[in-house]
């Protein structure tokens, strides 16, 4: 083809930021021109903060035609649902809260159900508002780089429809064509942000000004210090140990979850460059934080078989 | 002799940096590029030691990771006291058998310059599937060689491979150098060896490379234990490769439309990714296949309006004009579009146990377009391993072949050589929805949009207008014997008697007749049906309520016929009756026919008969008599 074409003098450089946003936001957009009823799940964690940036991103100017739906354990952060209500009310969007009933009516606590609680709250509660709406496919913030088994997960990965992932028949994901097409019943989890690595997340929230829960942030907290886990006292329902006293440190999140059971690190990195300086020079990586994934280790691949995200 | 497996070189310590000035690291990492690439070899070649030590090298292996591959190493590694570099990205066994599909995973690892996106292809069962997925997306293909072993059968597969999925930048690493005590002239016969292989399949260049994985030479820095190298080590070709996104930027504008935005009547945006070239306010598109066009008023994006997009951003594009555009349509330079056809030649990689069924109705997806296409018998099948051209009549599992294929409607492309976002396609299997090959458009087989139908002013909404109907396809599916053909005769004489042009077809005036020349076989089933469909389809455009009385047992054969009717008039009903029950009716004594073995592929007895899950109407022929059912089925055909 002789025709002229239209070169800019110098080729644009993409940073590989940029590369990463325009594949998330071209994902987001082929759900949504094939889904019938998309949902994005929010957990109020940097993750899903970035993928709810890119959502509102991809629509512009239109708000994401989309509710986020966050399946709540009621033991989040209190800054958390601070964060979470604040955002619904910036982007537009309708805001789902899921709390599971079972779980409500049976006092399920971390405190007394460990791994129960995550199981009921999080991922029967999951099922349970995923069939309650009908909704086909479920954005989530999973990213290939926090775990060995989630290397190989599908960008689009399908789901029975009593939610199990079959390891056998996700489908090979060529160039960026994705298949969404599934019988009734089966669900699609998608994973937009699966080619961002935590450095990426961090270097994104920074560059874009993205508002996370103040807690990644060091600050002086009440803590007390259980099985090598500090762990903060963030209400008046942590139940202290005989003898046990809240002591105040200097701390900060690495990942968000139930506030009983997530550890803080000690820290004094109170604002983002310092968070991503202590980040690159820690030397641990970044689940450690999170209770769910010491049970075993190939805990995350039996999650994801149940339903978990 | 150094060994690398201690600090990595200065190169790549960043650390001074990060703790010194962190706005100044952040600063340099936000400019970094992406560059994907593919790592080819088998657990042998040592691809899972060099990808480790590509991780480990960067630094993206924190210390809780390393002291578990230190204690690793010395409980199940295979290099001694040594760290083994593969069991950071292998520990796939378990998953292997557990039977889990691995066809991908993905690694990450930066340097300054650049973020890295591997895929690596564990195993050698799926090989092919495996790697066209992972080559797929990749720039690169680092070909993995043992020094010890040269060129084999495998290296011959795996550089066909990354040639035919299109991949322009080749690098030869020849592995193990440590192992042959770094012979250069070792070294370079194995170079030319593959030299003359490449050029006999049509690589033109390629990039040769001597390293040791496991003793990190030539990975981050030249190694002194081979100082006849004078290529620049790995690493560094590696973050200076010229990206494929940046060579797009030169072809002419394309982007496939996603998403039409609508948040009001004052905007009108078309999103989507740029696939290639570039554009600015003021330019002339044209939209494809319509061909009309108009000029671009603004590109939107949430940060603001852009003076000018490239390839690979997505953004939402504005025109001065209100022209038809839709999802899947692709947006052209205007005075350079896109060609438009609908029938190729394509080469297919077939990714699914069930084979390839010619005839058979696929799903296309190509760009953001999915239409159907159905696909000849292969041309030929292609041996990967010898490169020889095979008679074949379908295509299993990992089979490569060239095949034509026709689509329903036709669509802008370009030959996947030209263009991989608008040449590659993957198809689907309608009735599994699972992705069953990938393939690549080689050309048009004709100048189809030299092709125009002819432009009816009568139109098929016209003819029904003048029948007082709505035209409808009644596909009566049933046992032998369930009751289809009496109560599908007894609807269409409800049907006159209210003034309702109707025409049944049933399967002995088809076979008789159009279909005469056809026999049972499975190929023959499917175009036994698909020619109904077309005849049925022919007949609703005439505007005629069409009723059919097959047994037609399979899922996929209806959802066919289904996918050929517009919307909304294909109305599937289910004769619901026992096979008990029709056997003892037996009306034309062929069960007892088939119970003695006289029928083979008898629907019922050695051949399944797969219920609608989704019929429009489902008959229970316990419940009711024929003439109830007949009523019941003109009632909903009046009221809708």
């Amino acid at each position: 083809m002789s025709s002229p074409v239209a070169t800019p003098a110098v080729p644009v450089i993409l940073t590989h930021l940029q590369r990463l946003e325009s594949e998330s936001i071209h994902i987001i957009r082929e759900v949504v021109a094939e889904a019938e009823k998309p949902v994005m799940l929010y957990s109020v964690g940097k993750d899903s903060a970035v993928m709810l940036h890119l959502a509102r991103k991809a629509f512009f100017p239109s708000p994401p035609p989309f509710p986020l739906m966050h399946v709540d354990t009621t033991w989040k952060f209190k800054a958390m649902y601070a964060l979470r209500d604040q955002m619904a009310r910036e982007s537009g969007m309708e805001l789902l809260v899921y709390q599971n009933p079972e779980a409500k009516a049976k006092g399920i606590n971390p405190f007394d159900h460990g791994s129960l609680h995550t199981d009921l709250w999080k991922t029967e509660g999951l099922k349970q508002a995923l069939d309650l709406h009908k909704f086909d496919v479920a954005f989530g913030g999973a990213r290939r780089d926090e775990e060995k088994s989630r290397a190989k997960e599908r960008i689009f990965s399908f789901r029975s429809a009593s939610h199990r992932w079959d390891g056998k028949s996700q489908r090979p994901e060529l160039w960026n064509l994705y298949n969404a097409r599934k019988a009734k019943g089966e669900s699609i989890r998608v994973f937009p942000i699966s080619n961002w690595t935590e450095l990426d997340i961090w270097q994104y929230i920074h560059l874009e000004n993205i508002p996370i829960v103040p807690l990644y942030m060091a600050a002086e907290r009440p803590t007390v210090e259980r099985d090598g886990l500090i762990l903060m006292v963030d209400d008046e329902r942590f139940r202290l140990n005989p003898g046990e006293q809240p002591v105040m440190r200097s701390i900060r999140f690495r990942t968000l979850g139930c506030y009983p059971l997530t550890g803080a690190v000690e820290s004094t990195a109170d604002t983002l460059p310092r968070v991503i300086q202590e980040m690159l020079l820690t030397t641990t990586s970044e689940r450690q934080g999170r209770a769910i994934d010491h049970d075993q280790s190939a805990s995350m691949e039996k999650k994801k078989q149940e339903g978990y995200f | 002799m150094s060994t690398a497996t201690g600090k990595p070189p200065s190169a790549y310590q960043t650390d001074a940096l990060i703790a010194a000035d962190i706005d100044a690291y952040l600063l340099q990492h936000q400019h970094k590029s992406l560059l994907r690439f593919i790592t080819c070899g088998s657990v042998d070649d040592g691809k899972s030691t060099l990808i480790g030590r590509l991780l480990y090298d960067s630094k993206m292996i924190f210390e809780d990771q390393l002291a578990a591959l230190e204690a690793d190493s010395k409980k199940v590694g295979t290099q001694g006291q040594e760290i083994d570099f593969a069991l950071l990205v292998d520990g796939l066994a378990a998953e292997r058998e557990q039977g889990i599909t691995i066809d991908v995973a993905y690694r990450f690892f930066a340097t300054e310059k650049r973020k890295f996106i591997v895929a690596d292809t564990p195993g050698h069962e799926q090989y092919t599937r495996n790697m066209v997925t992972g080559a797929s997306t990749a720039d690169l293909a680092i070909i993995l060689i043992d020094a010890r072993k040269g060129v084999l059968t495998q290296t011959r597969r795996h550089s066909y491979l990354a040639h035919l999925i299109g991949i322009r930048n080749l690098v030869l690493a020849v592995n193990k150098m440590d192992l042959i005590g770094y012979d250069q002239g070792r070294y370079q016969a194995i170079v030319e060896d593959y030299r003359a292989f490449a050029t006999s399949i049509g690589i033109t260049d390629f990039t040769p490379m001597p390293i040791s994985g496991f003793k990190g030479d030539n990975i981050t820095a030249n190694s002194p234990n081979m100082p006849w190298y004078t290529g620049v080590p790995l690493m560094a070709h590696l973050e200076t490769v010229e990206l494929d996104t940046t060579l797009d930027q030169a072809k002419p504008f394309r982007l496939p439309v996603q998403w039409v935005n609508r948040p009001n009547l004052d905007f009108r945006g078309f999103s989507g990714l740029i696939a290639s070239g570039s554009i600015k306010p003021g330019d002339a598109v044209r939209v494809l296949p319509g061909g009309k066009t108009s000029t671009v008023t603004r590109i939107v994006t949430f940060d603001g309006d852009l003076d000018q997009a490239v390839a690979g951003q997505s953004i939402t594009l504005c025109f001065a004009d209100e022209i038809d555009c839709s999802r899947g349509d692709v947006i052209t330079q205007a005075e350079a579009p896109t060609q438009v056809a609908d029938q190729f030649e394509a080469t297919l990689v077939w990714m699914n146990d069930e084979a390839l069924v010619p005839g058979r109705p696929y799903w296309l997806k190509i760009g953001t377009q999915t239409v159907t296409a159905r696909v000849q018998a292969p041309e030929y099948q292609i041996n990967i391993n010898t490169l020889e051209h095979l008679a074949a009549k379908t295509l299993e599992l990992n089979a490569i072949g060239v095949v034509k294929l026709a689509t329903e409607r036709a669509i802008p492309f370009e030959p996947y050589a030209d263009h991989h976002a608008l040449g590659g396609f993957i198809l689907i299997d309608k009735f599994s929805n699972a992705t069953v090959a990938a393939g690549m458009l080689n050309f048009s087989l004709r100048r189809a949009q030299n092709v125009h139908w002819q432009a009816l002013e009568v139109t098929r909404e016209r003819r029904a207008e003048l029948k007082h109907q709505k035209p409808a396809v009644l596909w009566f599916t049933g046992l032998s014997g369930s009751g289809k053909s009496t109560i599908a005769n007894l609807v269409e004489k409800k049907l006159a008697h209210v003034g309702k042009h109707t025409f049944l077809l049933d399967g002995d005036n088809v076979r008789h007749g159009l279909n005469k020349d056809l026999g049972f076989t499975q190929a023959d089933r499917i175009e036994n049906i698909r020619r109904i469909g077309e005849v049925a389809r022919l007949m609703t455009d005439a505007g005629l309520i069409v009723l059919t009385a097959f047994i037609s047992p399979f899922r996929a054969e209806r959802d066919l016929v289904r996918s050929m009717i517009p919307d909304g008039e294909f109305i599937e009903i289910f004769i619901d009756t026992p096979l008990a029950e029709a056997e003892k009716r037996d009306v034309k004594g062929l069960y007892k026919k088939a119970r003695a073995g006289e029928l083979p592929n008898f629907t019922g007895i050695d051949s399944p008969y797969e219920a609608p899950e989704n019929a429009e109407i489902r008959i229970d022929t316990t419940a009711m008599s024929a003439e109830q059912a007949a009523d019941l089925i003109v009632g909903s055909l009046l009221d809708a």
